[in-house]
């Protein structure tokens, strides 16, 4: 064996037996190097005979090119190692939890997630919303609404009121939304297709009844609009609100002052406990009033009633959201316990639609 | 409005049965509330007490052997002092539940003696308050039977709603007529029978008002001789079934003749009445003794009946006790009289009076029926308690204008969408009692006597539309739009929803809080203003209209503390109220945070614990709503300071101009901590989103050309040491005014204070990005622009480059 086959042989070894770059770099330099076994061996090729360097040059040759290749490649294979073996000494237990989306974690109230869908369904029938303040005058509230001074559907309502002015005049708190009707038809021309939601007042409390409430107001007006264009508008609503195909729905005549004819609305419904199952059951429940206004509230606001008709509702926004979510107790939607808040509300990015689905 | 199924059967022949007679007075608006079929006393049965005796070891109790009429004995215990041998009562055996007493019976053991069921009383049973002793019947009762049909327990109780415009089926007999009409029996006329007037009447009546007469007749009849005893069993049952106390025949006649016929009365003792009676007005000062035994002080607002010793009866409203029948009552006064429905209404609120008789008065009675049931009345009377009668007085006169409306038939078509024919429209009416004269288009309708609520056409519709029946009227489509949904959301609901949304979507929880707080809250928070005050708050905490959303959010956040949940993130967007006008009330987003409950989520956590919260998470949630709402957030000013309830160091305005301030936001001041009695750390925010100016409208929908520039932007970092009072805000701005063309961002990225500064100082890092426009940057434009924006620095803020 050749002193070159030799050297080759060790250097190969040591090359395999490198453990780590550094060493391989040792090598390296020690072969490769100015000083290393390679270069010093090509140095001798200067005091050899052309015959002697032409065969010993192409094999020193021969052998740097494979000593360069060779720890070339196993610098690769020793950088991937030590790759490997840093990213084996970074793993983590990826089962730690990580915090919460603040998007996730936020809610919506129940009463504006069910205002929200209430908009999406009358939008699609071609309402708009209307919006009034919550300190009313008599005048709205009650005297254009038809309840004449001192008649008992005025007591009905159980009123609050502020201290009387220096001018004799007693605001109040809108006992319902129904006076965003009157200001309506007071500046808008008909056809008017409006929903009025809002916060309401009565000074009445226990597990049903909260001193403020929220409610839905409707006002069509036009020509033609009657009783069963107003059946049609609120089947149609209950039936998408709801989320059900049928609706077992039972209209009776009532009394408001501002309606005539007047009506309620019951609907079928299967009650356990806390849920409410609609469209099934042998129980009717009370869910709005509505009727055909009154034409004295149309004379009122300048619209006569023998040209102008249409009809008008009322229901409670808190009552459907209680309905259809199940939540038991009405004070505690103005509690703001953040567990009820959480539980009940929903996320933010639910926005309700009706090509999404409303509660999908 | 109660009645029995019996009693209603008197008023109307008919085969249908319960369940019809309830969905039909549902159907024409006689809404039923609940229907008592009275089950619950089928299993008692009347049982004799074949034997009594002495409990062996107990004072009080007897061993009774019970006969139920097959002869077996059972064994009670009982304790009644009236249980003896002999004793026919109503037995209950083990199983029934007792209704007063809410108990169902099982075999007991009574000290050593077993008990297999109870002999009862009328309280056990829910007939009455007597508890003095068992049901001891006559002796005649049938043993074995049901006892609920002896009693006339078993006639089934309906409580209908009545809407105010309804009195006249505050009756049973208009009750009968609205079914007929409906087509469920038929209508069993009632006969009045005429009592024999057998001398003039001793006392007269007069009338006395200036002015405005609050009772347009009163009707009067005197009876001698009457024996006032307990009224029958019939009438008794029907009572004590839909709630009232047999008192007296002469009394439980009122309340019976009110019941069934809708027609309220008084009846006077006639011995304890001076003089002739006077109807007038109350004079300041005088007061009554009413029946309910309440005094009530009395103004001329108030209408009495009086006599020469002074006020004998609220007319129309309760009667007086001085002249009130008692048990010795020989001489009466029945009277029957018409009232101001407005007056009787105001004199029931004004002194919170609630009597049967009221509730129709202010709700409009019969007049026709005035003198009809002022007879009815008395021949009752002589039928129940003998005596004789006098010829009535009768003072003021019965209206008798009958009011009629012309009525196109075409209305119902009009406002229903019910097709029916002129002839079964009328048909439909007459059967109500509205009369009507000539048939063809429009038809003159005469409206009854007792209804006093139809007033116009659309009441008639109705009408017709509650007898013909609702759901016969087929739904039909309300017109399409002819075109695709617009925008429906004004600005102000779209920047409400985009605030909740955002808000949300920062992790906090939407509340909805009451809309008022208490005085010193109101006071605290900017407001308090008399005008905004309720009269009658349900609450002294509830009795102020909020000027601001921050004191509820933060009393929730300390209730929730109290619940354990101390780090919360709460907001709310609703009204507050400025002033009592449209205008004063705001649309407004506001919240709160208190703890460690950040953007990022509250406590504790492996990778970070959260921190407390601050101004700075405040003035972040602040600027999301704006930038929600459309605000660009660069282009607003945010001056230190805000409202007293913050911290006057961490506080800050977000506002256009003096004038036009959009939002406030801060750390809670300690002192506004302690006057809610809530614990800190809590920051807390409002923005007023109808100060937010509209956006413009554009033309067009296309934004901006994209524009970027090939050439590298430039990034470099200067540390300046300024005084602690000059703003970053203001350092910034000056860095930007450098070179506005060049300079496209002024990012700052260190805050340092620390006694190696000196004192009084602060150092803020900034990195300046620097975009070229035309061709790259040279060292020398680069320095030279630094060189400017240290010497700005300097000249503006007296800033230096920190070495």
């Amino acid at each position: 064996m050749s002193d070159i086959e030799t050297l080759e042989k060790e250097i190969l070894a040591s090359i395999e037996n490198a453990g780590d770059e550094a060493v391989l770099e040792n090598i390296r330099v020690a072969s490769l190097g100015k000083k290393g076994s390679i270069s010093a061996k090509m140095k001798t090729l200067g005091q050899m005979t052309p015959e002697q360097r032409k065969q010993a040059g192409p094999a020193l040759n021969g052998l740097k090119t494979r000593i360069t290749e060779e720890i070339a490649s196993r610098k690769i294979v020793l950088g991937h190692a030590a790759i490997a073996e840093r990213l084996k000494s970074e793993a983590v237990d990826v089962t730690l939890p990580t915090r919460t989306s603040p998007a996730l974690a936020g809610r919506i109230h129940p009463i504006t997630q069910v205002k929200d869908e209430i908009t999406a369904i009358f939008a699609d029938m071609g309402f708009s919303v209307a919006e009034g303040p919550e300190i009313e005058t008599d005048y709205y509230n009650f005297t254009a609404l038809n309840f004449p001074e001192g008649h008992p559907a005025r007591e009905m309502h159980d009123t609050f009121f502020f201290n009387e002015k220096e001018d004799g005049t007693t605001r109040l708190l809108r006992t319902h939304t129904s006076p965003v009707q009157i200001r309506t038809m007071e500046v808008q021309e008909p056809p008017i297709r409006i929903v009025i939601p809002g916060k309401t007042y009565r000074c009445d409390s226990d597990a049903t009844h909260s001193p403020m409430f929220h409610q839905l107001e409707g006002l069509v007006i036009d020509k033609t609009t009657n009783i069963a264009n107003l059946k049609w508008v609120l089947e149609e609503f209950c039936k998408t609100f709801f989320e059900v195909d049928q609706l077992g729905m039972r209209f009776r005549p009532s009394f408001f002052p501002f309606t005539e004819p007047s009506l309620e609305l019951d609907i079928q419904c299967e009650r356990s406990g806390n849920e409410v199952r609609f469209g099934e059951g042998d129980d009717w429940m009370e869910i709005l009033g509505c009727g055909m206004v009154h034409p004295n509230v149309l004379r009122g606001s300048r619209l006569d009633p023998d040209i102008y008709q249409g009809f008008a509702w009322g229901i409670g926004i808190d009552r459907l959201a209680m309905l259809k979510y199940g939540m038991p107790d009405l004070r505690a939607f103005f509690d703001a316990d953040i567990r009820w808040l959480s539980h009940y509300g929903f996320r933010p990015l639910d926005l309700p639609t009706l090509f999404g689905g409303l509660s999908a | 409005m109660k009645f029995t199924l019996s009693w209603l059967k008197d008023h109307l022949a008919t085969d249908a049965t319960l369940d019809e007679i309830i969905e039909a007075l549902t159907m024409i608006g006689l809404e039923v509330e609940e229907v008592d079929d009275r089950t619950q006393y089928q299993p008692f049965t009347i049982a004799k007490v074949v034997s009594a005796e002495q409990h062996p070891d107990a004072d009080r109790l007897r061993v009774l052997k019970v006969d139920r009429g097959d002869g077996k004995l059972v064994q009670v215990v009982c304790g009644a002092p009236n249980a003896r041998t002999g004793l026919i009562g109503a037995f209950a055996g083990p199983g029934t539940y007792i209704p007063g007493i809410d108990v169902t019976l099982s075999v007991g053991n009574i000290r050593g003696v077993e008990s297999h069921g109870m002999m009862c009383s009328e309280r056990e049973l829910n007939m009455s308050d007597e508890h003095d002793g068992i049901i001891d019947l006559d002796e005649d009762a049938p043993v074995g039977t049901s006892f609920a049909q002896y009693a006339g327990l078993n006639d089934p109780v309906i409580e209908i709603g009545i809407t105010p415009n309804r009195p006249d089926a505050l009756g049973v007999a208009g009750i009968a007529r609205d079914l007929e009409a409906y087509g469920i029996g038929k209508v069993k006329p009632l006969s009045v029978n005429q009592p024999n007037a057998e001398f003039a009447c001793p006392v007269d009546v007069k009338l006395e008002f200036d002015g405005e007469s609050l009772c347009p007749a009163f009707g009067l009849r005197y009876v001698k001789g009457v024996k006032n005893q307990s009224s029958p069993k019939w009438m008794q049952q029907r009572l004590l079934a839909i709630g009232l106390r047999p008192i007296s025949a002469l009394v439980d006649i009122t309340n019976y003749v009110t019941f069934d016929l809708g027609r309220p009365l008084h009846v006077f003792d006639a011995d304890k009445v001076a003089g002739d009676l006077v109807v007038r007005r109350a004079r300041s000062g005088e007061q009554v003794t009413a029946l309910d035994g309440k005094t009530y002080k009395l103004n001329p607002e108030n209408c009495v009946i009086s006599d020469d010793d002074g006020v004998e009866s609220l007319a129309g409203v309760i009667g007086g006790e001085a002249s009130g029948c008692s048990d010795d009552t020989v001489n009466v006064l029945v009277e029957s009289a018409l009232w101001e429905p407005l007056n009787i209404a105001r004199t029931g609120r004004d002194l919170s009076i609630i009597t049967d008789a009221r509730y129709r008065f202010e709700r409009g009675v019969d007049p026709l029926f005035m003198q009809p049931g002022l007879d009815h009345a008395t021949d009752l009377v002589i039928k129940l308690c003998g005596g004789t009668a006098s010829e009535a007085v009768i003072a003021g006169s019965i209206p008798a204008s009958q009011f009629t409306v012309d009525f196109p038939v075409s209305e119902v078509k009009r406002l229903t969408g019910i097709d029916i024919s002129a002839s079964q429209i009328t048909d439909i009416l007459n059967r109500l009692g509205f009369d009507n004269d000539g048939a063809g288009d429009i038809v003159n309708v005469k409206v009854p006597s007792w209804r006093p609520d139809v007033e116009g056409k659309a009441d008639l519709v109705e009408e017709v539309m509650r007898i013909h029946g609702v759901n016969n009227i087929d739904p039909l489509p309300l017109p399409s739009l002819d075109s695709v949904g617009k925008k429906i959301l004004t600005t102000g609901q779209l920047r409400v929803q985009r605030a909740q949304r955002s808000l949300a979507s920062r992790g906090m929880l939407e509340a909805v809080t009451w809309s008022f707080i208490s005085r010193n809250q109101a006071e605290h928070f900017g407001g308090g203003s008399n005008q905004l005050a309720l009269a009658n708050p349900i609450s002294a905490d509830m009795s102020d209209m909020r000027p601001s959303l921050l004191p509820n959010l933060m009393a929730a956040a300390g209730r929730n503390a109290d619940r354990g949940n101390s780090d919360v993130a709460l907001f709310e967007v609703g009204g507050i109220f400025q002033n009592d006008e449209p205008s004063g009330q705001k649309r407004c987003a506001a919240g709160i945070r208190r703890g460690t409950a950040g953007l990022v989520g509250a406590g504790r956590n492996w990778q970070f614990n959260a921190g407390s919260v601050g101004v700075f998470d405040a003035k972040a949630d602040a600027l999301a709503v704006l930038e929600a709402c459309g605000m660009d957030g660069s282009k607003v000013q945010i001056i230190s300071g805000g409202p007293d309830w913050y911290h006057p160091g961490r506080s800050g305005t977000i506002q256009l101009g003096p004038k036009l301030i959009l939002a406030t936001f801060g750390e809670i001041h300690p002192l506004t901590l302690e006057a809610m009695d809530v614990n800190g750390p809590m920051c807390g925010f409002e923005v007023w989103l109808d100060s937010i100016p509209e956006p413009r409208k554009k033309a067009t929908r296309t934004k901006p050309p994209l524009e970027i520039s090939s050439l590298q932007a430039v990034h470099r970092d200067f540390s300046f040491v300024i005084d602690q009072d000059i703003q970053a805000a203001s350092l910034v701005r000056t860095i930007s005014g450098s070179d506005k063309k060049l300079i496209r961002n002024v990012q700052i990225f260190d805050l340092f204070e620390g006694a190696s500064l000196g004192a009084g100082k602060k150092s803020i890092a900034v990195e300046v990005t620097l975009q070229p426009v035309n061709k790259t940057l040279t060292d020398e434009e680069i320095d030279s622009v630094s060189a400017r924006i240290i010497h700005n620095v300097e000249k503006s803020t007296g800033g230096t480059l920190r070495r």
